[in-house]
Formats: structure tokens, sequence, C-alpha cells
């Protein structure tokens, strides 16, 4: 089971955000203004599992004409009485890769893959060692600092094993954020971004469907109408636990390396008061 | 705070990293943007690779940098490798019948070990959260491997340390020397493997060499222990080993930096550029020192010592303040991934 965030029809509303608070208790992560722009969410965290992005650009949509006039808008330039700004808006979430570099490298096994297919963190057992915080190619995961153990979406682990949809889904008034198995978001996924560029919106393309990807292919991907750098994605994550038979095997020469070395030196030296 | 105006013909002298910047190439904002502008290389300093064009979301990181803390992890690797490497140059003085340096570094390498354990738990946060950690045993979880190998390697080296102090039971001692020995290697170079298995740039583009990096490294910092403390006549194979310790950190460090490309940069920037020129310094004239002069005077030898651990120290430092430097930039993250693609790209077409 998984997610399609199609951020084509997202207002930006963050009722996710807020929905995933409420029915997850997750704390208040701090009011303030960043001065960066009307996102003051600012990133996904540890208290943050859904985080809706806001994205200012002169850029024409679609078919839209830059320079058309909007009803006098404040933001229209001068001349030509119009304006080209347009707002992208993007609900951001865990993406519950396939290959899970937080899920391999977490050293208590702490973190899980469910039977749904998602990554979950036990937080009984999360001894805080916050190995999987750098290890994730996507920057999601977070340690709290209150309590040092770490925190993420669950895609709502409690809701869909009780036949629900997660809470977000639930509450988006869009039909942004879409729930269900991973075969049939693909498939309409894919219906949509045909639709979507037969009416002239070039740049909608799909990001973390493939599961042939760097992750194995996302449980949460995206329809996005920009590079994935622009939202703040990766445009090319790794789950690096791909190299681990590599890092293993040049750790293992470097042991032997320096056994060998070393042996070497004593014996060229000999027992003490003998060569030197 | 802003100092930003708003004027009739615009906005006048709003931040740099307000609007966010567009996917270059496409209509709209040609050429896109550069993202933090003048934030290095701004002190006539020659610019190493050609300052990266690239988009991103207000200039924020695309990556979590790591949580830890310099003062236990960085430590925590100086002080890993100090025992590993200690072990074995301890069995070998051992089996060549140089008793003092031998339980000199025993010594130091239960007091690194204790201390890299101790740095590990306050990390952590508590004490019992270190039992979680033999919970499991993930080949995949270069921490799990790791704590299994400490798990072994502490009370190997603890009772070889404890039975040569005292004198009691030399069998169980010698054999302790040796199971320490043996497992001194591992403790050495899985800290490398653990650091390069995340997602930071400097730290997983440098894969390759790092192992090599943390092996010299350590080495250098137990020869280093030996000539401090050890008698000048028993230090002969240390200065060797100060020798090939200080010439493997330096090579495996450079090829590092030459090879990594874009993500070697912050070695050489910032927090992390001054510990790893530190680090090469204080390695560099230790190494010299300790060969040309550490056979004749105790003093000199002392010294040079020093100087090696202290070299040893600075490089780990780096090596963990340039991951955090390339983790908090989202250039390092985005140009590498953005070529890459692009390469893909490129070969699709064709």
């Amino acid at each position: 089971m998984g997610f399609f965030t199609d951020t084509s029809v997202c207002i930006g509303c963050k009722a996710c955000e807020v929905a995933c608070k409420e029915w997850n208790s997750v704390p208040e992560d701090g009011l303030e203004f960043t001065g960066m722009s009307y996102d003051n969410t600012q990133q996904l965290g540890a208290d943050t599992w859904r985080h809706v992005a806001f994205i200012e650009q002169s850029k024409p949509i679609g078919q839209a004409e830059p320079g058309t006039d909007h009803g006098g808008s404040p933001g229209a330039a001068s001349d030509g009485g119009g304006t080209d700004m347009r707002w992208l808006m993007a609900s951001d979430v865990c993406k519950h890769c396939t290959h899970a570099a937080c899920l391999d490298v977490c050293p208590t096994g702490s973190l899980f893959r469910t039977e749904f297919g998602t990554v979950v963190v036990q937080e009984d057992i999360c001894n805080g060692c916050g190995y999987c915080v750098p290890a994730c190619p996507y920057g999601v995961i977070d340690q709290r600092k209150e309590d040092g153990r770490v925190w993420k979406c669950t895609l709502c682990y409690d809701r869909i094993g009780g036949g629900l949809e997660p809470a977000c889904a639930k509450a988006c008034p869009t039909d942004s954020i879409q729930y269900g198995p991973l075969d049939e978001l693909r498939e309409r996924a894919a219906l949509r971004v045909e639709q979507l560029h037969g009416i002239g919106v070039e740049d909608a393309r799909l990001y973390g469907h493939d599961p042939d990807d760097g992750v194995g292919g996302d449980g949460a991907f995206f329809l996005l109408l920009d590079e994935p750098e622009v939202y703040g994605l990766p445009p090319d994550p790794v789950v690096t636990t791909r190299d681990m038979p590599s890092m293993w095997r040049h750790a293992g020469v470097a042991a032997a390396a320096m056994l060998g070395g070393l042996a070497a030196v004593f014996a060229a030296h000999g027992r003490e008061g003998g060569a030197r | 705070m802003s100092e930003s105006e708003v004027r009739k013909d615009g906005v006048h002298g709003a931040r740099p990293d307000r609007e966010a910047l567009v996917g270059k190439g496409l209509p709209g904002r040609g050429g896109g943007g550069r993202g933090r502008r003048g934030r290095r290389g701004g002190r006539g300093e020659k610019a190493m690779v050609p300052e990266a064009e690239f988009t991103s979301y207000y200039g924020r990181p695309v990556l979590k940098a790591p949580t830890w803390k310099a003062s236990d992890v960085a430590a925590y690797l100086f002080l890993g490798g100090l025992a590993g490497a200690g072990s074995v140059l301890a069995a070998g003085a051992q089996l060549t019948g140089r008793p003092v340096a031998a339980r000199a570094l025993k010594i130091s390498s239960l007091a690194a070990i204790t201390g890299s354990t101790a740095a590990l738990i306050h990390d952590l946060g508590r004490p019992a959260r270190f039992a979680n950690m033999l919970r499991v045993m993930k080949p995949t979880s270069p921490m799990s491997m790791g704590s299994w190998i400490l798990a072994g390697y502490g009370p190997a080296a603890g009772a070889a340390a404890v039975l040569d102090a005292t004198g009691l039971f030399p069998r169980l001692g010698a054999a302790a020397t040796g199971a320490a020995a043996a497992l001194g290697p591992a403790v050495t170079t899985y800290t490398a493997v653990l650091i390069c298995d995340t997602a930071v740039p400097a730290w997983h583009e440098g894969r390759r060499e790092m192992p090599f990096v943390f092996t010299g490294s350590a080495m250098s910092a137990a020869a280093g222990m030996a000539l401090a403390a050890a008698p000048v006549r028993e230090t002969g194979p240390m200065r060797t080993a100060a020798l090939l310790g200080g010439v493997l950190e330096l090579a495996a460090a450079k090829t590092l930096e030459h090879r990594a490309g874009l993500a070697a940069e912050p070695y050489k920037q910032g927090k992390a550029g001054r510990f790893m020129r530190a680090g090469e310094i204080l390695s560099g004239a230790g190494t010299a020192g300790a060969v040309l002069l550490g056979g004749r005077s105790r003093a000199a030898a002392a010294l040079c010592g020093t100087a090696l651990l202290a070299g040893s120290t600075c490089t780990r430092f780096g090596i963990f303040h340039a991951g955090m430097q390339s983790a908090r930039d989202p250039k390092y993250t985005v140009v590498p991934q953005r070529e890459r693609v692009n390469a893909r790209e490129a070969e699709a077409r064709t």
C-alpha cells in the first residue's frame, strides 16, 4: 500500500499537516516565521511527518499565457498588465522506500517493514543512535531533541491496519494525496500525467514511481510540475547499502594491510637488541 | 529583521535565498539559480572545482545532517583507531621482547576503548540504550556489526591490559593479547564503513579510500602513543610503523580528495579544511621527527609521538566536519545526482 501525491491539484491548505499531527499526537515543532517564503514548516522532521512546500516561480503553467491580465492582481507586471508567476504546492512525506537505507542501517531492528510494505519505527526499541538520519537519501527521518529517538511518518500504520485511509489522505480536500495499492496508484498516476501533457503541462512528471530506481521504488511517489530539486527532493537518490559488499571488502583489505604491514615491520626489526 | 525594502519599482535588497530557484534550462528564469552565493571562496582562495550550477528549495539542505556531536563521534572514531591499532602493535612488541611498549599500548588500548564506549553511550543519551545494540546482528548495519566487534574486542583488550599489569595468568594474558590483536584491525576499519554507509556525500563518495585513511591514521596514532610512552631502545618498529601509517593516511586522504570530485570539496574548506590541514602538518612533522630524531632522544620521541596523536585526532575531526558540511549544503547532494540523471538521459537518447 502507498501514497500517490498529485501536486498539480495541491492547494497548499496544509490540512494534511494538521490531520497528521492530530491523529498521531505529534508535538508542536516551533512556531517561527522563517522569512524565506510562506512555508513556515520548512521541512520534514521528527515532528513534521507531512510538509507542504510552497514554491514561488516566474514561469507559466500549462497553456496559461504569460502576461495575461488576471484581473489586476497585486503582483501584476506593469508592462503587459499580467504576470507569469505561478505557485507550486507539494505535500511531502516519508517515501517508504522499497530498499530503505534507514531500515538497513538500524542497529537495533527498531525500524521494520510492515505487512503493508511500509517502513515504521518501533519507538520502544529505538535507542537514539541517530544512524538512520544521515542514511536517508531524502532527509526524512530525524531525531526528536527531547527524547533522542527518531520519528517519521508511519503511513498511519494503526489506521490502515483498521481498514481506514491515512489521516492526511482522508483530510485532503482535493485528493492531491491518494492512498491505495501501489499498482493501482501507478496506473492512475500514468493516466494523470498523460492528461496533463495533453493540456500542455509539459513539465508534469512522476517521481519515485519506478521500481527500478536507486531505492527500488517509493511507497510514496509524486507527480511533480518541475525538477525534483526545485521541491527539495534529490534528483537521483540511491540506497547507500547497495555498496555495502564493496565497502566491507575495502575495509577488509585495509585491515589485512594493517596486520600484514605491522607484522612485516616487526619481522624486519627483529627482537629487541637485534637488528636495531 | 529583514533589510529588504519594497518600493514602487520592486523589492530592493531582498535576501538572495528568497525565491525558489526554478529548474535551469527551462523557460522562465533561464539559466536557473546558483544557490547560496558568496558563501565560500571569499578570501582569495582558489576554487578547486568550478562553482556548481544547481537548483534547490530555498537553498535548504536535502539531507538531514547527522545528529551526532563532534565531541562524541569524532572522538569515538579516533579512540577506536588508537585502541585497535594499539592492540596489534602491543602484540608485536610482546612477541619481539619489548615489554614496556607492549604494556603501555595495552593500557592505552583499554583506556581508548573505554573512552570510545563512553562517548558512544553519551551520544545515545542513556546507558541502557547500549544494550539494544546487541538485540540483533545485521551485516547491513555497520553499527550493529561494530557493536558485536566491540563486545568481543573490549573484554579481550581489558583482560590483556589487566593481566599484563598485574602479572597474573601469563598464558591467559598472551591469549587475550592475541585476541585483541586479531580483532584490532576490525575495530579500526569498521568505523570507516560506518560513516561511508550514509547518504552524506563527502563520506559516501570517499568510501573506497576511507578505510585506508582510518587504518593509516590509527597506526600513526598508536605508534605515537608508543613513542611517547616507551623507552627509545624499544621503539624501533614503532618509528617504522609511524612512517607506514603516516604515508598511508596521507596518500589515502589525498586520493580521496582528488577522486571524489565535488563531494571532496568540503575536505578543503571551512572547519573541516582547517582540521584536515592541521592533521597533515602534525602527522607529517610527527612522522618526519620520529624517523629522524625519535631514535636518539626520549624527549624528541615523546614530542613526535604527541604530534602524531594530535595529527590523527585532527584528521578524524576533519573527516567528521567534512561530512557535516556536505550534508548541510544541497549542492553536494543535488549536483552529482543531477549529472547522473542527465548522463543517463543523454545515453537513452542516443
